[in-house]
């Protein structure tokens, strides 16, 4: 059984149809890329898996479960985690906070433990507050801990945004342009980053990209979407050499 | 903020003690004091709606009037239940303070689930519109005084249940928003689609905001019932709304130290405003200022929003330590 599932999904505002008929499927542990040309469907089908909108038709089922129609804090609780191609970390709260906020969906306790704060409140908070600690020491953001997350650097909301999905204990990561704005060596740590979450994490990972470079290098199987529509899926060298990549991104020879 | 319990305890020991000399404040000042926690409960509660929350609401004055007249009109019928003596209507007054809070929280599930789909001005001006039905139905409900106003309430509230209020709806505010669950309202605040996608329940946050600030409104209500003795539907009118929302902006959005201080200061203004109306050597206008304290408001509200867009207090809070 696969971990992620669409079946022949849709997307459609109005007369636009943004996603047509897509059918795809991901495995456990897979790292998959998904690109095209602007305005091809990628964010849309992010979207759609995340449950921002419920497909138009067909269906996304994640764990053999189907999730279309959820709403999205449901869908996250099954373990799709996902980051945004226009970075939305909760900018005035602290890095700290950013990333227990994502805690939140775990707790095991209500409001009236907030409020009474007793044992079972404190060892849990102290549970989070060390779970919080490690994941921003791995990925180099503790000594930031306490600056509000709208102050820090590009690369590191960036990196933050990847922290705070990474909270929520995802088995599915969706990463939503991740190295968008970064400079050659910021998109080099990005790549390590991505093998290395995977890795320590034993998850998932879908990635929306447009640097080519990145998505050949890192990703095993490519998915490449125009208008809605799938037109290729394979290995990056198929996807490289696939006339109907090259008439997408580059044009078709007038003959 | 190290040990929230403690510092509750200690408020409250505090109250108990200011609640013995309560007798040889001079009492214009104490109504002033006692004015003060209620509007230090109302401006704290609407904080976690709009301050912590992010959710513009107009209709805390509403949920007063439903605490209010709620808390009123039970011990009106109900006031002698257990006798006469001082322990048994007192006991029937902190029960109908504690009921007049549910009722007004039940309001606030009532106005909150539907309209919280509504965003910014949108929310703002349906929590008006509620507050106005509320003020609406008390003008034509004949058992709660119609326009005449409900009179004879016998006065419970004092210094100790008043600050009892307060304590409970600082330490209520500030233990949510700094737990791993409270989070929740901040992240609705900063970012809604983001929260969302980190697995929190949007809907539910900010009913919850809405139910537990009027909670506190209501509560609030209640005591402020049991201290004037009366109470008239134009008391709860729209510039009530407006008055606590800007001690909540003048304190500084999301910050309760600031906003108890905005509370305070916005209570003792008019006061001494209308102390100038005395002084023989002012020239005409300043001594009207009490009675034009709106200018003055909105005048006050122009210069901070220019130097101090984040408030009195700015990022400074309760326990602070942080920057």
């Amino acid at each position: 059984m696969s971990l992620l599932e669409l079946q022949n999904a849709s997307m459609q505002f109005g007369g636009l149809r943004c996603v047509c008929g897509l059918s795809f499927s991901l495995g456990d542990n897979e790292l998959v890329g998904l690109i095209g040309p602007n305005g091809a469907g990628k964010t849309t089908v992010f979207n759609m898996v995340t449950g921002v909108y419920p497909p138009t038709s067909g269906t996304v089922m994640f764990e053999g479960v189907k999730v279309s129609g959820q709403r999205p804090y449901r869908i996250t609780g099954r373990g799709i985690a996902r980051t945004f191609q226009n970075i939305r970390l909760f900018g005035s709260l602290s890095v700290f906070d950013n990333v227990r906020t994502a805690c939140n969906m775990h707790l095991r306790h209500g409001i009236s433990h907030a409020l009474l704060r007793g044992r079972g409140y404190r060892e849990e908070e102290k549970t989070i507050r060390a779970q919080v600690g490690e994941l921003l020491e791995i990925f180099g953001l503790l000594e930031h801990r306490d600056r509000p997350a709208k102050s820090l650097p590009y690369g590191d909301q960036r990196r933050l945004e990847i922290v705070r999905a990474l909270a929520t204990r995802p088995k599915l990561l969706l990463l939503d342009e991740p190295a968008a704005g970064m400079n050659a060596t910021e998109k080099n740590d990005l790549m390590r980053l991505i093998r290395f979450t995977r890795e320590k994490f034993g998850l998932s990972i879908l990635l929306v990209e447009h640097d080519m470079k990145i998505v050949m290098e890192i990703c095993e199987r490519i998915l490449v979407l125009e208008y809605g529509r799938k037109i290729a899926e394979g290995s990056p060298r198929e996807i490289r050499e696939h006339p109907d990549v090259i008439a997408a991104y580059l044009g078709q020879e007038v003959a | 903020m190290r040990n929230p319990k403690f510092c509750l305890i200690l408020a409250v020991i505090l109250a108990a003690v200011v609640n013995g000399f309560s007798s040889v404040i001079n009492p214009y000042y104490y109504d002033i004091l006692i004015t003060i926690g209620i509007n230090v409960i109302l401006a704290v509660s609407l904080n976690l709606v709009i301050g912590y929350t992010g959710q513009f609401s107009l209709g805390h004055a509403g949920f007063m009037a439903v605490g209010a007249y709620f808390s009123a009109w039970m011990t009106g019928r109900y006031g002698v239940l257990f006798g006469e003596s001082a322990p048994a209507t007192g006991a029937i007054y902190v029960l109908a303070l504690i009921l007049g809070g549910l009722a007004a929280a039940f309001a606030g599930l009532l106005v909150g689930s539907p309209s919280l789909r509504l965003r910014g001005d949108y929310l703002a001006i349906v929590t008006l519109g509620f507050s106005e039905i509320i003020k609406g139905v008390i003008q034509n409900a004949e058992p709660l005084g119609a326009q005449r106003g409900l009179g004879g309430i016998v006065q419970h509230t004092n210094f100790f249940w008043t600050f009892f209020g307060v304590a409970l709806a600082v330490y209520g505010v500030l233990t949510l928003v700094h737990s791993t669950y409270g989070s929740g309202f901040l992240a609705v605040r900063d970012d809604e689609i983001a929260a969302e996608a980190m697995g929190i329940n949007t809907t539910k946050y900010k009913v919850l905001a809405f139910v537990i600030g009027a909670f506190f409104a209501g509560l609030a209500g209640g005591l402020y019932a049991h201290f004037k003795q009366f109470i008239h539907p134009e008391g709860f009118n729209f510039l009530k709304s407006v008055d606590i929302v800007v001690m909540v902006i003048l304190g500084g959005m999301g910050s309760t130290a600031g906003v108890c201080l905005a509370a305070a200061l916005l209570t003792i203004l008019p006061e001494v405003l209308r102390m100038l109306s005395d002084v023989p050597w002012l020239p005409e206008p300043a001594r009207h200022l009490a009675d034009n304290r709106m200018i003055l408001y909105s005048l006050l509200l122009i210069v901070l929003m220019l130097n101090r867009p984040q408030g009195l207090f700015g990022r400074l809070r309760f326990g602070a330590g942080k920057p």
